[in-house]
């Protein structure tokens, strides 16, 4: 099998998908990316079905303030493409550049985790509190789960970024870069659901 | 079996806390979900003693909401689908001529996950009382949170069920890559055995139906922990909107029961009729279809729930459409039969008695698609007596079928087949006892989950020969236990090819070695082995010179992993919220450990394959 793969040696073109492992691995975790559009689908499905179930608390239109989003979502965005860039310098097999930025695509990250933080302490200080209405409840469920998931990306890449200072490049270490890459853009697509059926509908829409 | 590798081997307890190797992790499913099948068995028993005369007081109220919730969650989620991943386990990767799974770490953290997760609904018979709400634990009755906090209750269902659940989910992941990406060679798609085919369906089915239970089961867990509005009417929550996330899971949930049931029957009906299965590509095409039109279908469980005319009519058909597929899968089967040279084994006698039963059970099926039937039969016996032959009749024996047939393959060792008969013949008629009167029942308008009738409206009879029917269901599970009792006492001499079979997997020694195949066969055809066999050739033809296998190490982090989620949840459930952050902690830990340390595994060298000289 080609797992032999010389720890330091030059790495094949595509080296995410030059060994059975990689290639399970890349294969696997699409499969885990279709289940996990189930899962925001199934929550977008209960925000859409309750974001009106507003009895006596503040409605989105009077609380959401769309220049934090709007900011949180160029951020996000943004760390999309140097999580691209950090994807290419793979393909290319230069380690250097492709911790230069993963390590800029988790600031983003913690960046966007900061204002998100900071968006959720101020609806609370205006009554928008998780029990307050089913509105509320759904609405910190799905960008909670959200913001979840960009936690637990930036302490993964991490991860990945401090233990391939001893491990390096290799076809063990570079499916992990590629899949995380992966993982980053799903939560940037869910994020620009989130940004027009949460804030944008719920600012302006019926 | 001792070999001198660097890799740490483990022995005893530790080797089956730590396996990686599929065909043992298909034995703890195996295990597992027997005992869990067992307690489930139980509690069907004890509901049926307390429904055995009009106005029994024996499990009454609570007790009785509590045995039947129990029963169904029990049943459903750690007893037929272990027992599915048991035969998934054993039996694909050698189906397809693989060496392992795509992820044998996943796969064993999958079984701990299941495992840890029927611990904690069950341990709450000690802790306070079982849930009582429903096995689809219906908002808002699933809401009601006790004051006193004495009582959890449905905290164990969403909590054991999210557990188990994330394991089914990356066990399908597991599997679909698996039969995606390590096929042997000539292992096209149109040559893959046909319980393949339904392993991978029904893969697909759980990839895409579980994570909308785990999100219902969140919502719910949110509302009764931390006083969420999902389903609280006085915040503006909905409770529909937990009949519809639990039935958009509900019903793909009932064919990735069911499938990999086809699957087996099909692998049976095929071997002892020793002819090649008819209309292969219609069965597959089939399989596929049934597991398309079961994400379309779930509202005909909410027909009365006043969705509307035009729903209820748009769900009624797509329904009723799933009779086609189905039918040609029976037609088929029968079409096997006809003209073959039967042998009516133990496993064959489950696997034919398969085929009218299932038809029954579809056949009330149909009847209960038609909205305005349904709102008679709507909660009624009758709904009882469908899904339990559709389940029992259809799953269960699938699965007796399947024991019978493999059991050599997974523990080297044949069953008994006079007691495999006794065990067909007291179960199979318990079986009918059981279920066929509850039509009737239903029918005559006895509700479901409710703990006593009158006497004196024409119930007595059924109910009786109905509870008759359930002890000797239980009289045949324990026959078939005392057969595996006895025969494990025999020595280790099955042979590699038992029943003349057809595929792969009665290629190699029962029980196979840890890495299954010395040398990748090269598939030739559909029925492989049996097409070499007509060539004249005693064993496969192989597709790669002898060479060093590479293997993965045992790891005991899918254990500690599933520990932690198990403490969490204890902490979360009690509000302890320092004993949550602890079992958070054990599972970020072991997945730091997996990540930051390489498995490198291990290679069984060309000499050491040579010396256990393993051959058919």
């Amino acid at each position: 099998m080609s797992a032999h793969h010389e720890v330091g040696g030059a790495l094949p073109p595509h080296a995410e998908t030059a060994t059975l492992e990689g290639k399970n691995k890349v294969m696997g975790f699409w499969l885990f990316l279709g289940g996990e559009c189930v899962l925001f689908g199934t929550l977008f499905a209960s925000f859409i079905a309750l974001r009106n179930q507003v009895p006596d608390g503040p409605t989105g239109q009077e609380i959401f303030q769309l220049g934090t989003v709007a900011l949180s979502t160029f951020i996000l965005l943004t760390s999309s493409l140097t999580s691209v860039f950090g994807t290419m310098a793979l393909h290319r097999g230069k380690l250097n550049q492709l911790l230069l930025w993963m390590t800029i695509t988790i600031l983003l990250g913690l960046a966007f985790l900061g204002l998100e933080i900071y968006e959720f302490k101020e609806y609370v200080h205006e009554g928008h509190v998780f029990s307050k209405s089913a509105f509320a409840t759904s609405f910190y469920t799905l960008v909670g789960f959200h913001g979840a998931h960009v936690a637990f990306g930036v302490l993964w890449i991490g991860l990945l970024i401090v233990s391939s200072f001893k491990k390096g490049l290799t076809v063990v270490t570079a499916p992990k870069f590629y899949v995380a890459g992966l993982y980053w853009h799903f939560i940037d697509v869910v994020w620009v659901f989130i940004f027009t059926v949460v804030y944008l509908l719920g600012k302006v829409g019926p | 079996m001792a070999h001198s590798h660097k890799a740490k081997h483990y022995t005893g307890l530790m080797d089956w806390l730590t396996t990686v190797d599929h065909k043992k992790i298909g034995i703890l499913y195996l295990v597992a979900g027997g005992l869990f099948f067992l307690m489930g068995g139980i509690e069907a028993i004890l509901i049926r003693i307390q429904l055995m005369y009009p106005d029994n007081h024996i499990f009454i109220g609570d007790t009785f909401n509590a045995l039947t919730t129990m029963h169904g969650t029990t049943m459903i989620f750690f007893a037929a689908m272990p027992m599915i991943f048991a035969f998934m386990n054993a039996v694909v990767p050698l189906q397809i001529g693989a060496r392992d799974v795509a992820f044998p770490f996943v796969n064993a953290l999958g079984f701990w996950l299941f495992f840890l997760g029927g611990v904690m609904l069950n341990v709450s018979w000690f802790l306070g009382g079982a849930p009582a709400a429903g096995w689809t634990a219906y908002a808002p009755l699933s809401g009601i949170v006790d004051s006193t906090i004495k009582y959890h209750g449905v905290d164990f269902y969403v909590v054991g069920l999210q557990i188990a659940g994330l394991g089914t989910l990356i066990g399908g992941i597991n599997f679909l890559v698996t039969i995606i990406n390590m096929r042997a060679p000539g292992m096209t798609y149109m040559r893959m055995p046909l319980f393949t085919w339904t392993a991978f369906i029904t893969s697909a089915l759980i990839l895409f139906a579980f994570p909308a239970i785990t999100v219902g089961l969140v919502e719910l867990m949110f509302d009764r922990l931390f006083g969420g509005a999902f389903f609280e009417v006085s915040k503006g929550g909905n409770p529909v909107l937990w009949e519809h996330l639990f039935w958009i899971f509900g019903h793909p949930e009932v064919y990735i029961l069911i499938l990999p049931a086809f699957g087996i029957i099909s692998e049976i009906v095929s071997t002892f009729s020793k002819k090649r299965l008819f209309g292969y590509s219609s069965m597959v095409f089939a399989t596929a279809l049934i597991g398309f039109l079961g994400f379309m279908v779930w509202v005909h469980h909410m027909f009365t729930t006043g969705i509307g005319p035009v729903g209820n009519a748009i769900f009624a058909v797509a329904t009723m459409a799933i009779a086609i597929p189905t039918g040609v899968k029976i037609f088929n089967w029968l079409f096997t039969l006809w003209g073959g040279q039967i042998t009516f084994s133990t496993a064959n006698i489950f696997a034919t008695a398969f085929i009218p039963t299932f038809v029954m059970g579809g056949t009330t099926g149909v009847m209960l698609a038609v909205p305005a039937a349904d709102f008679q039969y709507h909660d009624t016996y009758f709904v009882v007596a469908h899904f339990h032959y559709v389940i029992v009749g259809g799953l269960v024996l699938g699965l007796f079928a399947g024991m019978y047939y493999w059991w050599p393959k997974m523990f080297g060792r044949m069953l008994n087949e006079t007691l495999g008969k006794i065990h067909f013949w007291t179960f199979f008629i318990g079986f009918h006892l059981t279920f066929f009167p509850q039509h009737f029942l239903g029918l005559m308008g006895m509700p479901r989950r409710v703990f006593t009738y009158q006497p004196g409206v024409g119930l007595e009879e059924g109910n009786f020969i109905s509870t008759i029917g359930a002890f000797l269901m239980g009289i045949g599970t324990i026959v078939f236990l005392i057969n595996v009792i006895a025969t494990s006492r025999l020595p280790q001499n099955a042979p590699a090819d038992p029943w003349d079979g057809r595929t792969l997997e009665w290629a190699i020694p029962s029980p196979p070695p840890e890495y299954n195949f010395k040398q990748t066969p090269l598939v030739r055809g559909l029925d492989p082995l049996w097409k070499e066999k007509m060539a004249g050739n005693k064993e496969m033809t192989p597709a790669e010179p002898i060479g060093s296998i590479h293997m993965p190490s045992p790891s005991i982090l899918p254990l500690i992993f599933s520990i932690g989620f198990f403490i969490a949840g204890f902490g979360f459930m009690y509000h302890t919220y320092s004993v949550a952050i602890i079992g958070l902690l054990i599972m970020l830990l072991s997945m730091f450990l997996r990540s930051v340390f390489d498995d490198h595994g291990y290679h069984i060298e060309p000499e050491e394959l040579n010396d256990k000289g393993v051959k058919a």
